[in-house]
């Protein structure tokens, strides 16, 4: 059996370096990649990538810096699994292998001209915030902008420094809230849920981007469309295994879309008459 | 047909033909393993092949898709290397079922369907394949006919038929066709036998019926209203979630991927191996969410992965009759029986429709 090394292989990594390491809460440490080779991840907001750390996995993470920084680019890591414990050891200047961009990220083209919505349920902000920056950065292509981010505690928020800036701009809506609040907390309270009927949108004109885990999608849904949102102007993103990300190992099928290639960002539309999707 | 694509071996020189293959590389052919078993196998003299045979234990995609794979390999010791490899040989495969030449076309459609399998590219391009012609069934597990994979269409370099006195070849690449010369064993075949092979697959419609009670065409319509068929639901009381069918099912390629390391702890490779869904983990997601807990759940996708989805996606059914899930089913769970009670089924919903 003769064996080759093969530089085309899809499933070659290319070599980041960690340039910072910004732990976030508890759990969640932010980390600053560039690539070695001194080129840049060109990708759109909503995409992933695959994270290597060799003798020890791969891993999807999404990208969450703006698509528009050509200097470095960000992942949000949750510390859960064998992986993501041992990516949360590493320090700058370590090297982990990366794959990517894979999926289909949110249809920018198809958003600029209308209203945004932002609806994240926790570590759901992170792919987000990379759509969230783009159209910070391009305010003017976009109307209305909407963010709703919900946690289940205040010490679970993430970006906080960030979300301070954007509840202060005043050409963006934020609005936060916590299933339990602590003594300290002044905002809302409550499930993410109870912040939508209160936002001011024209359902016609508005594109509502929405990410969290799997239990929130169905809730969300049901206020959005209780809204008047058209079902193919609610995008949700999401989470499955993916082993290969490029549409081959089955793990993320949902009937017969694949997450990794047909996805992760989806319309309501195309999934509402899915068994497997919520 | 055209006459000058095909050659005439006679049965006596089957043998030599044979030996003169593993003359010229390592060949794989079917080797009877006992209690009805056969598997392919690396043969060294044609004494072992069996040309009579019913489909084997695990079809050849194990040689185009090995069930361990290494995809990249890595040392952290001073600096991180990584390499991606991939492991081939020259090969010749033996005596392969048209519906097992089905299952290559399978794979060959998701593989090399962007961004590319590179490994299997590779491999797919240093194995000639030399087909054998069923005349008959195999067994009553068959359903060839029904996914149409019972008559020698494309996908191999060259293709055997059995008849009377001779085997008829079809060369079909020039990788075929150099065999051929190579060997120096074949005749050119005449008219006679051209009408020989046309009679054969003539008789063969008739031997070869639709062996489950509805059309291929009507596949995609009978699995868009089946969806929330209680045969589901029956299967869920017999399956065992053993995974045994996807194992040895000819067009199931899905994988996991893994790493290993070394004793050093520092060196080591990631591969992928043959996973199934119909195995407890495969759609479970973080958190321990599964979005497919039930086994009835997990034995519809295997269906509709079957005779749905992938229409939707490459076009084509992705069975092939082989009938390999049902005789490997512990629970006897029977590919045909399945579809024949959706027919069933979904018969009785169009019927109620209507009074």
């Amino acid at each position: 059996m003769a064996q080759v090394v093969i530089k085309d292989s899809p499933y070659n990594l290319k070599r980041a370096r960690i340039l910072d390491v910004k732990p976030l809460t508890e759990k969640e440490k932010l980390f600053k990649l560039v690539f070695e080779d001194s080129t840049w991840l060109d990708f759109e907001p909503g995409q992933f990538i695959m994270v290597s750390l060799m003798g020890i996995g791969e891993i999807p993470v999404s990208v969450c810096s703006s698509p528009l920084n050509r200097h470095y680019f960000e992942i949000c890591v949750r510390a859960v699994g064998k992986v993501t414990n041992s990516l949360h050891k590493l320090n700058v200047g370590d090297v982990i292998g990366v794959r990517g961009p894979y999926g289909n990220g949110f249809p920018i083209k198809m958003i600029e001209g209308h209203d945004l919505l932002i609806i994240a349920g926790g570590l759901g902000l992170a792919p987000l915030r990379s759509l969230i920056l783009y159209a910070i950065d391009n305010r003017r292509d976009f109307g209305e902008i909407h963010i709703l981010f919900g946690c289940k505690t205040p010490g679970e928020l993430l970006f906080v420094d960030e979300i301070d800036e954007w509840g202060k701009r005043l050409d963006i809506h934020f609005a936060c809230t916590v299933d339990r609040a602590d003594p300290d907390w002044k905002g809302n309270v409550g499930l993410i849920t109870s912040l939508i009927p209160g936002v001011d949108i024209d359902p016609i004109r508005t594109y509502a981007a929405v990410v969290g885990p799997p239990v929130m999608y169905k809730f969300v849904i049901k206020e959005l469309l209780a809204k008047g949102l058209p079902v193919d102007q609610i995008l949700l993103s999401f989470e499955r295994h993916m082993k290969c990300g490029m549409g081959k190992c089955g793990r993320c099928q949902i009937q017969n879309l694949y997450c990794c290639k047909d996805g992760p960002v989806f319309t309501f539309k195309e999934i509402m008459d899915m068994a497997e999707a919520l | 047909m055209k006459i000058e694509q095909y050659r005439i071996l006679e049965k006596s020189k089957i043998e030599d033909f044979i030996d003169s293959l593993i003359s010229i590389s390592k060949v794989v052919a079917p080797v009877y393993k006992g209690f009805k078993n056969y598997a392919f196998q690396k043969i060294k003299s044609s004494e072992e092949v069996s040309l009579k045979y019913i489909p084997t234990i695990i079809p050849p995609k194990k040689y185009f898709m090995p069930q361990r794979e290494t995809l990249l390999k890595f040392d952290i010791k001073e600096d991180l290397k990584i390499e991606p490899v991939v492991e081939y040989e020259n090969l010749i495969l033996f005596g392969v079922h048209t519906c097992d030449i089905a299952g290559i076309k399978c794979l060959n459609m998701v593989l090399s369907d962007n961004p590319k399998d590179t490994g299997y590219l590779i491999r797919k391009k240093h194995i000639t394949i030399i087909g054998l012609e069923c005349n008959d069934y195999c067994d009553e597990y068959a359903s060839c006919a029904f996914v149409g994979a019972h008559m020698p269409t494309t996908g191999y370099d060259l293709m055997f038929t059995e008849l009377s006195e001779y085997f008829i070849v079809h060369i079909h690449s020039s990788k075929g066709s150099d065999i051929v010369e190579k060997t120096d064993l074949f005749k050119p075949a005449e008219a006679v036998h051209i009408e020989e092979l046309k009679a054969l697959r003539n008789n063969k419609l008739k031997i070869f019926n639709n062996e489950v009670p509805t059309e291929r065409r009507y596949l995609p319509d009978l699995f868009d209203r089946s969806f929330n068929a209680s045969v589901w639901k029956e299967l869920e009381q017999k399956c065992l979630s053993c995974g045994n069918c996807t194992a040895v099912c000819p067009t199931c390629y899905c994988f996991d991927i893994k790493e290993e390391v070394d004793l050093t702890l520092k060196a080591g490779e990631r591969y992928r191996v043959w996973f199934s869904c119909q195995l407890d983990p495969f759609a479970k997601v973080a958190g321990g969410i599964d979005f497919r807990r039930e086994r009835s759940a997990r034995q519809r996708h295997r269906f509709y992965r079957k005779f749905r989805y992938h229409i939707d996606r490459y076009g084509m059914v992705f069975c092939t009759g082989c009938g390999r899930c049902s005789r490997t089913c512990m629970a006897k769970i029977n590919l045909k029986e399945v579809l024949t009670s959706l027919i069933k089924e979904s018969e009785a919903k169009i019927w109620r429709k209507w009074l």
